[in-house]
C-alpha cells in the first residue's frame, strides 16, 4: 500500500443555515478545498452524510454532489456509519488511493440537519441505535449516552461538575474559530445550571447540531507538494462494538476506539506519549471521558481526572478539542468527522492561532458512530 | 406503519421470550441467532422471568417523534436476573425514587402510537418496581 497524504482542506461555518441547501454547503467545502489544494479535480469523490435519506428526502449523493461541484462523469459514493460517516468516508477514500486504484480524492463530509423540526431530527439521530430494541423502548440518542452517565458516576464516584472541564475547555478555544457554531466562553455556573436534556446530560454536557461540510483532498504521499502544508496519513484504523449499549460486555468500556486505537498507534509506530494534539468524539462530555480511557490517556474509570488536572487545554500535556470540539465548534453529525481531521492538519501545519499547540508533529483524531458501535482513529504526521 | 415488523416481534415483546445457548447455556436477550458468549448458533427458546434490577437510568425530556405525548418519562438499562441487561422504560413509579439496584419486575404496557391518531398500538415491555403481584390478576392497561 501507497503511504497517503492531504493536500487541501476546505471547512465551512457550522450553523442554522436556512439560506443553502445541502449541495450549496458540500460545494462550499470542496471549493475551498480544491482552492487549498491547488487542484481543479479529483479521480473520485467519497461523502461522508448520515442522515440525507431520512431528513433531506436526498440519497445518491454520491452523484448528486458529483454533479453540483462538476467533477460530471466522476466516481462517487456516499459512506453511511452513523456520526462516524466522515471518518468512514475519509478511509474509504484512503484506501482507494493507497491501494493504487486512484491517484487522486476529495472527501466531504456534509450534513444538514436544521430544515427539520427537533422531534424529527432527534428521531432520525436515533436511528444509529438499534431500533429494535433500543428506539422502540422510547429512548434516543442522548438518553443512551445519559445511561451509560449515570452508571459512570455510579461505579467511579464522580460528580456532574468533575466533567464540567470538558465543556469549558471546547468552548474556550471555539472563541478563536471563525467556523464554530458556539464562539462563547461557558463558566462553571453556567454549566451547572443549564437546563436537563436526559440526567445526568444537560444542555453543556450536549453538542449542538448544526448545518456544515468539511472536506479533504488527497493523493499519494509522493506526489504531494513539499511545501510544508502536506500532512501523512501515518495511522488509520476502524472498529466495531454491538450496536446496542446493553449487549455490551462492559458498557462502560469503548471496545471498538480500543480496537482501531491500538491498531492506528501500531501503523504509525507510535502511542498515547507521542501525540501532541487529540481530536476526540465529545459528542457528550461522557464519550470525552471514555475516549480517553479507551486511548490510554487515562486509567479506566480516571477520565475526569485530565480535565479537572488542567491538562487538556492547548498549552496542556494532552490538547483536546483545540477548535472547539463537537460541544462548541458543533457536530453536523456525518460532517464531524472530517472537521477533525481538517482541524488536526490545520494544527500540524501551524494554523491555529491563539489555540495553536506548540511544536505539534503528531495529531489523532477519532470519530465514533452510534453509541460506541463504529469507531474509527486516524493519526496524522507532518510531513 | 411497520406493522409485520411488530407482529414478529411479539413473543420477546409481550412474553420476554429470549434464548438459552445449548452450548454454553448463556441466557440471551433479545434473541440472536449467534450466542454472543461463545459464538456458536443459539436457537432455543427461553423463558425469562422478568425480574430483574436497575443497572442505570434516565429521564428523557426531548422525545423522539412518536413518544412526545408521554414525555418526559424514564427509561432504564435493567439488569436481568438471567444475566442480560436489556433497554426499557420504567412505569407506576409513583412515589418510588429510581435508584441504580432498585429491583423491578416486567408488565406490558403501550409503548406508542405507529403513526397518526389512527396508527396501530404498540405494546411490549416496561418495568416496574418489583411488587410481587402475579402478572395474570393485572387488569390490561390502557
Ligand atoms: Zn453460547
Amino acid at each position: 500500500m501507497r503511504q497517503v497524504a492531504i493536500i487541501g482542506i476546505g471547512q465551512t461555518i457550522i450553523g442554522e443555515r436556512w439560506d443553502r441547501s445541502l449541495r450549496d454547503i458540500a460545494g462550499e467545502a470542496v471549493f475551498s478545498t480544491l482552492y487549498d489544494a491547488q487542484r481543479e479535480r479529483a479521480e473520485a469523490l467519497f461523502v461522508g452524510n448520515m442522515m440525507s435519506g431520512t431528513i433531506n428526502n436526498q440519497n445518491n449523493l454520491g452523484a448528486y454532489l458529483a454533479d453540483w461541484i462538476g467533477m460530471w462523469g466522476d466516481e462517487a459514493y456516499k459512506i453511511e456509519a452513523a456520526c462516524a460517516s466522515g471518518a468512514a468516508a475519509f478511509r474509504s477514500g484512503l484506501m482507494a488511493v493507497a491501494s493504487g486504484e486512484i491517484d487522486s480524492a476529495i472527501v466531504v463530509g456534509v450534513e444538514k440537519m436544521t430544515d427539520q423540526q427537533p422531534h424529527d431530527v432527534t428521531a432520525a439521530l436515533a436511528t444509529a441505535a438499534d431500533a429494535d430494541w433500543e428506539v422502540e423502548q422510547g429512548v434516543s440518542f442522548v438518553g443512551l449516552n445519559a445511561l451509560i452517565m449515570r452508571r459512570y458516576m455510579h461505579e467511579y464516584g464522580w460528580k456532574h461538575t468533575d466533567f464540567a472541564p470538558f465543556s469549558i475547555n471546547a468552548h474556550a478555544n471555539a472563541v478563536y474559530n471563525p467556523f464554530a457554531r458556539l464562539q462563547n466562553t461557558i463558566t462553571l455556573e453556567v454549566y451547572q445550571k443549564a437546563p436537563m436534556v436526559a440526567d445526568p446530560i444537560n444542555l453543556m454536557d450536549a453538542s449542538p447540531i448544526g448545518d456544515g461540510a468539511a472536506a479533504v483532498f488527497i493523493v499519494p504521499l509522493d506526489q504531494a507538494p513539499l511545501d510544508g502544508r502536506s500532512v501523512v496519513v501515518a495511522g488509520s484504523a476502524a472498529a466495531t462494538d454491538t450496536i446496542s449499549v446493553h449487549s455490551r460486555k462492559d458498557p462502560l468500556v469503548l471496545a471498538a476506539a480500543q480496537a482501531s486505537v491500538k491498531q492506528a498507534y501500531a501503523q504509525a509506530g507510535t502511542g498515547p506519549e507521542e501525540i501532541d494534539v487529540f481530536e476526540l468524539h465529545d459528542a457528550f462530555s461522557i464519550m470525552a471521558v471514555l475516549s480517553l480511557e479507551a486511548c490510554g490517556f487515562a486509567e479506566r474509570g480516571q477520565g475526569p481526572r485530565l480535565g479537572l488536572d488542567n491538562q487538556i487545554h492547548p498549552k496542556g500535556r494532552l490538547p483536546i478539542c483545540t477548535r472547539g470540539g463537537l460541544k462548541a465548534r458543533g457536530h453536523p453529525v456525518g460532517a464531524t468527522g472530517l472537521y477533525q481531521i481538517v482541524e488536526i492538519v490545520q494544527q500540524l501545519r501551524g494554523e491555529c492561532g491563539e489555540t495553536q499547540v506548540e511544536n505539534v508533529r503528531t495529531g489523532m483524531a477519532q470519530n465514533i458512530g452510534g453509541s460506541g458501535a463504529t469507531i474509527l482513529t486516524h493519526i496524522f504526521k507532518a510531513v | 406503519m411497520e406493522i409485520a415488523r411488530h407482529w414478529r416481534l411479539k413473543k420477546q415483546r409481550y412474553g420476554l421470550v429470549g434464548e438459552v445457548c445449548p452450548h454454553c447455556e448463556a441466557k440471551i436477550f433479545p434473541p440472536r441467532d449467534i450466542c454472543p458468549s461463545c459464538g456458536q448458533e443459539a436457537r432455543d427458546l427461553y423463558q425469562f422471568s422478568g425480574r430483574g434490577e436497575v443497572y442505570s437510568y434516565t429521564t428523557i425530556y426531548q422525545a423522539p417523534s412518536g413518544f412526545d405525548e408521554t414525555a418526559p418519562y424514564t427509561v432504564a438499562l435493567v439488569k436481568l436476573d438471567e444475566g442480560p441487561i436489556i433497554t426499557a422504560q420504567l412505569t407506576d413509579l409513583e412515589d418510588d425514587k429510581v435508584e441504580i439496584g432498585m429491583p423491578v419486575e416486567m408488565v406490558t404496557r403501550k409503548l406508542r402510537t405507529d403513526g397518526d391518531e389512527r396508527g396501530l398500538l404498540v405494546y411490549g415491555y416496561k418495568f416496574r418496581p418489583f411488587q410481587n403481584i402475579p402478572q395474570k390478576n393485572e387488569a390490561l392497561p390502557h
